[in-house]
């Protein structure tokens, strides 16, 4: 019963977070409403047995996406006032399609024709089971390679990231490793033959 | 007890809530890659919810790897943002139309 | 008989035709005319020697292929020779009238700006003639035949400056291609039926063709034969000038009168009737479509030559008059006695020829006038010209003795004993067709040499008699117009020249008939005159001379008396009047229709334009989508996704 009751709760909050985060119209009040549909899809997670995914939520995408979001809401030089300027004319085609997606994912789950009884609760797990040994398990096994690919997208995101937003700075009188090491003594010093002067 | 019916509808009612934000949103690119992020989220909820209804693990493995798409997506789409507001310096969505027909 | 020695015969020409005409400034006047000339006359030398090869040495028929052009669905389209003695005979009369015209033409265009166009021009058309004739294959026949066509048409617009000169050569080439329409449907036919354009292996397969028929209109079914008969014949009417295709022959006399000679004379418009005479083992299994030539051939052969009389052209009067003589041949044809019409051409080719050449002669000593009511007595002023001019006038009108004689009676002997359908009318119009002859004949005769000078004052003052090369080829005709009937009719009719080349079933056979009554020459002369022929001719001529020169009014009298007759006969029977009003103007007009509403409306404005338009419009419909903002873009995207998944959730 409890975590019914605590799950609509959750549940609740997490779907005015979301409506906040689209009626907002501050970015920074929609950054941090999608912190808290984080937060709450985490703790949603935690009722589902799926502890290690939460954590896991809260610790990448609050502590390293939003964060991100904000540092960059925060550098951009945003005009307000521009964005309070009234709300879009066809808003109202894009609540019914939305509406139109709730049906239609409804209706999958309705239809009992898929095979799959959604009225049913979850297995209870087994006593000494431990989440996040069995997806240690799992992903330093059998999914290996995706989880090296995986880590390879992320090098390739930064450099990529990097690579877009850097500015060299003009004048900036730094160090050039690569052509210190490069240097020859043969380029350095030149041995010149000159006459001796006999007078002082 | 929490059915598979209750996960599943909060997955679709989030991922409605996107769409209708990305529709709506017609002024803010942020808030277009947000709700990218609420709709992401709305399908990881479905892949651990299968996961946990189905008895199998590979719905949280898959969770995982969509969470490292969807960092790696967002820090390069704010990359370009920031690049984009370097040149523009404006983030109204309207304003981005040279590639228009 | 060698193959190499056949292909020279056409080849000569063609090669002198190029020089002159691609390279005519670079060897002048002089070296053109010698080229042509030349190499006409080397082929006429050749020509005789392969005739003396067929006749004397007794050489077999030569049939080969030269080339195979293509070869398609088993069909085989080659150039190849067919050197029988018909074609031996067509040679020799090709290449020796086209010699006397190359050398006549000498002094005829010797101050014509396009000297070696002209010689170009009769080369050429000798090669296109002398290919047509060797042919062994109806593909190359019909090569010949369309290109003597557009040399004729070259030629009759000669002097393409002149509105009449081309409104004639273009009659005269679309009157022909109406023929060759119907040419080429035979063709067809042919080729349908047989399998084949070989001559020989069509032949072979004549007597089973001739058992088919044809359903064109649905419950009537026509003879295959027939129709592929009938469909032959009428190429030989455009090119052979019969009713109704006829009305180019008078027009085409706005070319010079060389050409006159050569092609509308003696060769291009007898190639209809060899055409025939070849095709003689497919015309006798259908005695309809022979019928039918036989009927064609008498009405021209009577009504073109009423047309004769009263004409004041000196050209246009012999252009009826061969009108009217083809149509002496077309009837020989018709009644199955072909080898009387070679022999028939043969003779008209020389004697013809000969009166277009004198003719001609008459024009430049007149320095251009051609109006008959305008000259007289020039018999004075021009001896040699008269006495050629009055052998081959004899000869035309069947004089005994005259080689025209001997080819007309036993043509007229050869319909009498028909039996035919048609053989009767047939009869009737080449005999009264003799009076009518002598009369025309004898008219234009005593207008232009006989009577006294009507010569106005520019003629008198510039007439001057032609020289010894126009003169030359008068008389180098004159003598075969004169014996060559007496010589050679034995041997050409009665000794199985033919024997080879035309087949004539046992059932027609009406120069097997004549043959029995034959017993040479000077015999068939004299018995002639037991006949009606030689009185009719005599009361032409008679009739002629009472009209002319004894009492000149009594014709004013007659035209006068007889005016709508006269009307009739001004008009030419209406068929020019027809042919430029009724179907030159309705053609126009469907042309026109088609034109504004077919090709501007339809093709242009809406497929070609209408589809650019079209697709113009569909990008403006479609360039809208390209907004160029992400939400929209993800707006559809999401519409789509929401469209697949209602339509997999419809499905289950």
């Amino acid at each position: 019963m409890l975590p019914l009751i605590l799950f609509y709760v959750f549940a609740t909050v997490l779907v005015a977070a979301a409506l906040g985060v689209i009626i907002t119209r501050n970015p920074v009040f929609a950054a941090l409403s999608l912190v808290l549909c984080f937060v709450t899809s985490a703790v949603l997670w935690l009722l589902i047995e799926a502890e290690f995914l939460a954590i896991v939520l809260v610790l990448v995408y609050v502590g390293a996406v939003m964060v991100l979001f904000l540092f960059v809401i925060m550098m951009l030089d945003i005009n307000l006032e521009e964005l309070r300027s009234g709300f879009v004319r066809y808003a109202w085609f894009g609540w019914i399609m939305a509406a139109v997606v709730v049906v239609e994912v409804a209706g999958v789950v309705v239809t009992r024709r898929l095979g799959i009884d959604v009225t049913r609760g979850a297995a209870p797990l087994p006593p000494n089971y431990s989440n996040t040994f069995a997806l240690g398990e799992a992903l330093y096994t059998r999914y290996v390679y995706a989880l090296e690919i995986a880590a390879m997208v992320l090098l390739v995101a930064m450099v990529a990231a990097i690579t877009l937003t850097l500015r060299h700075r003009v004048g900036l009188k730094a160090q050039d490793i690569g052509k210190q090491v490069a240097a020859r003594a043969s380029e350095r010093v030149r041995i010149v033959k000159m006459d001796s002067e006999t007078r002082l | 007890m929490i059915t598979l019916g209750h996960m599943l509808t909060l997955s679709a009612v989030l991922f409605a809530l996107s769409v209708a934000g990305i529709f709506i949103n017609r002024k803010n690119v942020l808030l277009l890659l947000m709700c990218i992020e609420l709709l992401l989220l709305a399908a990881n909820f479905n892949f651990v919810a299968f996961s946990r209804y189905l008895g199998q693990l590979d719905g949280q493995i898959f969770v995982f790897f969509v969470l490292t798409v969807a960092a790696a997506e967002s820090a390069i789409g704010l990359a370009i943002l920031v690049v984009l507001f370097r040149e523009r310096r404006s983030i109204n969505v309207e304003e981005l139309d040279s590639l228009k027909g | 008989m060698n193959p190499t020695l056949l292909l020279t015969i056409p080849m000569l020409p063609l090669i002198a035709a190029l020089l002159a005409g691609l390279a005519g400034k670079q060897i002048g006047r002089a070296g053109a005319a010698a080229v042509t000339i030349t190499a006409v006359g080397a082929s006429c030398l050749l020509s005789l020697i392969v005739l003396k090869q067929l006749l004397v040495d007794q050489v077999p028929d030569y049939q080969g292929t030269v080339y195979t052009w293509l070869v398609s669905d088993g069909v085989r389209m080659q150039v190849g020779f067919l050197v029988d003695h018909l074609t031996a005979l067509m040679m020799v009369v090709v290449t020796f009238v086209s010699f006397c015209v190359h050398v006549y033409t000498v002094g005829y265009m010797s101050d014509d700006p396009g000297y070696q166009r002209f010689f170009a021009y009769i080369s050429l058309f000798t090669f296109s003639m002398l290919m047509l004739v060797m042919s062994n294959n109806f593909m190359q026949l019909f090569f010949g035949w369309e290109a003597v066509g557009v040399v004729s048409y070259l030629l009759i617009g000669f002097w393409y400056t002149r509105p009449t000169a081309i409104f004639a050569n273009l009659k005269a080439f679309l009157v022909n291609r109406v023929g060759d329409f119907g040419f080429v449907l035979g063709i067809a036919g042919v080729l349908h039926y047989t399998g084949s354009l070989d001559y020989s292996e069509a032949f072979k397969l004549a007597p089973f063709v001739g058992a088919k028929t044809l359903m064109v209109f649905p419950g009537h079914p026509w003879s295959a034969m027939t129709l592929i008969c009938i469909c032959l014949f009428i190429g030989a009417m455009g090119k052979s000038a019969q009713m109704p295709l006829h009305v180019w022959l008078p027009d085409s006399m706005e070319g010079p009168t060389p050409i006159s000679a050569l092609i509308h004379a003696a060769t291009m418009v007898t190639a209809g009737i060899f055409m025939v005479a070849r095709m003689s083992p497919l015309f006798e299994y259908s005695d309809t479509a022979l019928s039918f030539v036989l009927v064609i051939g008498a009405s021209t052969a009577l009504f073109m030559g009423f047309l004769g009389i009263v004409n004041n052209d000196i050209k246009r009067v012999i252009a009826y008059s061969t009108l009217s003589q083809l149509g002496y041949m077309t009837v020989a044809l018709g009644v199955s006695a072909y080898s009387v019409a070679m022999f028939h051409l043969m003779t008209h080719a020389f004697f013809k020829a000969l009166l277009f050449l004198s003719a001609g002669a008459v024009i430049i000593a007149m320095h251009h006038e051609q109006d008959m009511r305008k000259m007289g007595g020039l018999r004075k002023r021009m001896p040699v010209t008269y006495w050629t001019s009055l052998i081959g006038a004899l000869a035309l009108i069947g004089t005994p003795f005259f080689s025209g004689f001997y080819s007309k009676d036993t043509l007229i002997d050869a319909v009498a004993d028909s039996h035919r359908f048609g053989a009767g009318y047939a009869y009737g119009c080449v005999l009264v067709g003799v009076f009518v002859t002598a009369l025309y004949t004898f008219r234009m005769i005593f207008l232009t040499f006989h009577g006294p000078e009507r010569l106005d004052h520019h003629a008198q003052e510039h007439f001057h008699d032609v020289g010894w090369n126009m003169k030359g080829p008068l008389v180098a005709l004159a003598i075969p117009s004169l014996f060559i009937g007496f010589l050679t009719e034995q041997t050409v009719l009665f000794r199985g020249y033919f024997s080879d080349s035309i087949r004539v079933l046992e059932k027609d056979d009406v120069v097997a008939e004549v043959a029995r009554e034959w017993h040479g020459p000077v015999e068939f002369a004299l018995h002639s005159f037991l006949g009606f022929a030689p009185w009719l001719a005599a009361l032409g001529v008679l009739t002629a001379w009472y009209f002319v020169l004894h009492r000149p009014a009594a014709g004013d009298a007659v035209r006068v008396r007889f005016a709508g007759i006269n009307r009739v006969l001004d008009n030419k029977y209406y068929f020019d009047w027809f042919n430029e009003n009724v179907i030159a103007r309705l053609t126009r007009g469907i042309g026109l229709v088609l034109w504004r509403g077919g090709d501007q409306a339809i093709i242009d404005g809406g497929m070609v334009n209408g589809s650019a338009g079209l697709v113009g419009w569909l990008a403006g419909v479609t360039r809208q989508l390209q907004s160029g903002f992400l939400y929209t873009y993800a707006f559809w995207m999401i519409i789509g996704l929401a469209a697949l998944l209602g339509w997999f959730l419809w499905r289950t």
